[in-house]
């Protein structure tokens, strides 16, 4: 195995459109060295992306923030804008394992690694997050949507990096909240998971609305059709029953150890009508 | 597979140090350098018993690769007592007796330094929150839990 820490993503990209063998891109290798030490991959090169300009910086964008391939959920969970921007967002991220794994664990690493489990997911297709790939073939954006492909699947191509992640800008009265289901309190993978972003009028009226659910599906699932049933309500009692029976009706989730089907479904629908409730009183609803 | 040369920072002194690049930092250190303080858990960043701070941030050493560490500052419980004083954690643990086999005492007492750094004054809550990914067999933790707020009630001056 070769490992090489270029400084710039042109060389990154050499290296990897040159490996002819297995490679893996190292951020904060959370996934990575798991892979490794469990033998589940044998790379025959690594190429650590941190010291590249960029990877390490979040950085306020037109009025959104874009955030580094290789920063940290820790780093996250300190930047108070970015916190208060997208608050569903960085506690979606911070749920991913432990203080220890935080220290090193990165948002882009969670996408990659694509899980139909993770956490951070469906938080960033609540907040239809853009991933800016890097590869030989130049630069260009794609909807956090259509980056998972299938479990451990991506729909990158061969030598793609993904350099960062954007979190747009949103309007007055927004506010965004992810749930998810474990059997524990923490040090866990979703069960079943939901995400939920939405936009109020000055009124508690619900304008827009962006709903996603995590682990019930091969990949994120982005339930666009919910848009409809909450956009001009103040998400009453039958608005959120309606919430929870459209969600639970989307699930295509597997049965193992962790859940099965009916509880998995069951569950996605109580998340996300939780999480809309959490949303709405972040984007200044009064429940 | 050629080594790769590393030269960084252990608890202040300049090490360099021979590692194949598969290699981790847990390895490392208790392979190459001769610091056995982290223990080998799981080695898959569940256990927490390989705890190492990597420029002041607490992470798993089993999930650092040891040619990361080029150029970078790594403490270890080595580092923590000061000659034969030991830090207030390592004595309220030891007074307490909060440990048994000790295996995951080394990881417990690097995060808990690395919590009381951020936050001097935690509840019982966030300690145990933040102690969430070391894992103990032995314990139970209470008295784990204990010693950390007594060691932080007592670097507080309280």
């Amino acid at each position: 195995m070769q490992f090489h820490s270029p400084d710039t993503i042109e060389q990154a990209i050499e290296l990897l459109d040159e490996s002819r063998g297995i490679n893996r891109i190292l951020a904060g290798g959370t996934d990575v060295l798991v892979q490794l030490r469990l033998k589940l991959a044998t790379p025959d090169l690594i190429v650590d992306i941190k010291h590249i300009d960029g990877m390490r910086d979040i950085r306020a964008e037109n009025g959104g923030f874009r955030i580094g391939a290789a920063v940290s959920g820790a780093e996250m969970e300190e930047h108070a804008a970015l916190k208060s921007l997208w608050p569903g967002v960085v506690e979606a991220m911070a749920l991913v394992g432990s203080t220890q794994v935080q220290g090193r664990a990165t948002l882009t690493g969670n996408l990659c690694n694509a899980s139909p489990a993770a956490d951070s997911v469906p938080a960033m297709v609540a907040a239809q997050a853009v991933a800016t790939i890097v590869g030989p073939k130049g630069a260009r954006t794609c909807p956090v949507l259509d980056i998972p492909a299938g479990p451990g699947q991506t729909t990158l191509q061969k030598a793609e990096i993904i350099t960062s992640i954007y979190l747009p800008a949103r309007p007055q009265n927004s506010g965004d909240a992810y749930l998810r289901f474990i059997p524990r309190t923490e040090m866990d993978i979703a069960v079943s998971a939901a995400g939920v972003s939405l936009t109020l009028d000055g009124n508690d009226v619900v304008t827009d609305a962006k709903v996603a659910l995590g682990a019930v599906a091969p990949t994120v699932l982005s339930l666009d059709g919910v848009a409809e049933t909450l956009i001009g309500t103040k998400l009453d009692a039958d608005t959120l029953a309606k919430l929870q029976s459209t969600c639970a009706a989307a699930c295509k989730p597997i049965d193992d150890r962790r859940g099965t089907i009916a509880f998995r479904t069951k569950t996605a629908g109580v998340l996300a009508k939780r999480a809309a409730l959490i949303a709405y009183i972040r984007a200044g609803g009064t429940k | 597979m050629s080594k790769i040369h590393v030269t960084t920072s252990i608890n202040g002194d300049s090490v360099e140090y021979l590692c194949e690049p598969d290699e981790s930092l847990l390895d490392v250190l208790r392979n190459h350098v001769g610091l056995t303080g982290a223990k080998e858990g799981c080695s898959t960043g569940d256990c927490g018993a390989c705890s190492v701070t990597l420029d002041g941030r607490l992470v798993c050493s089993c999930l650092v690769l040891g040619a990361e560490a080029e150029g970078r500052e790594i403490t270890t419980i080595e580092g923590m007592a000061d000659g034969d004083a030991l830090h207030p954690l390592q004595r309220h643990i030891l007074e307490g007796a909060a440990l048994q086999c000790g295996i995951c005492t080394p990881g417990i007492l690097i995060a808990a330094k690395a919590l009381l750094e951020k936050n001097p004054d935690p509840s019982e809550v966030e300690v145990r929150y933040w102690l969430a990914g070391n894992l103990c067999r032995c314990t139970g933790y209470d008295k784990i839990i204990r010693a950390v707020l007594n060691a932080a009630a007592e670097m507080r001056g309280a």
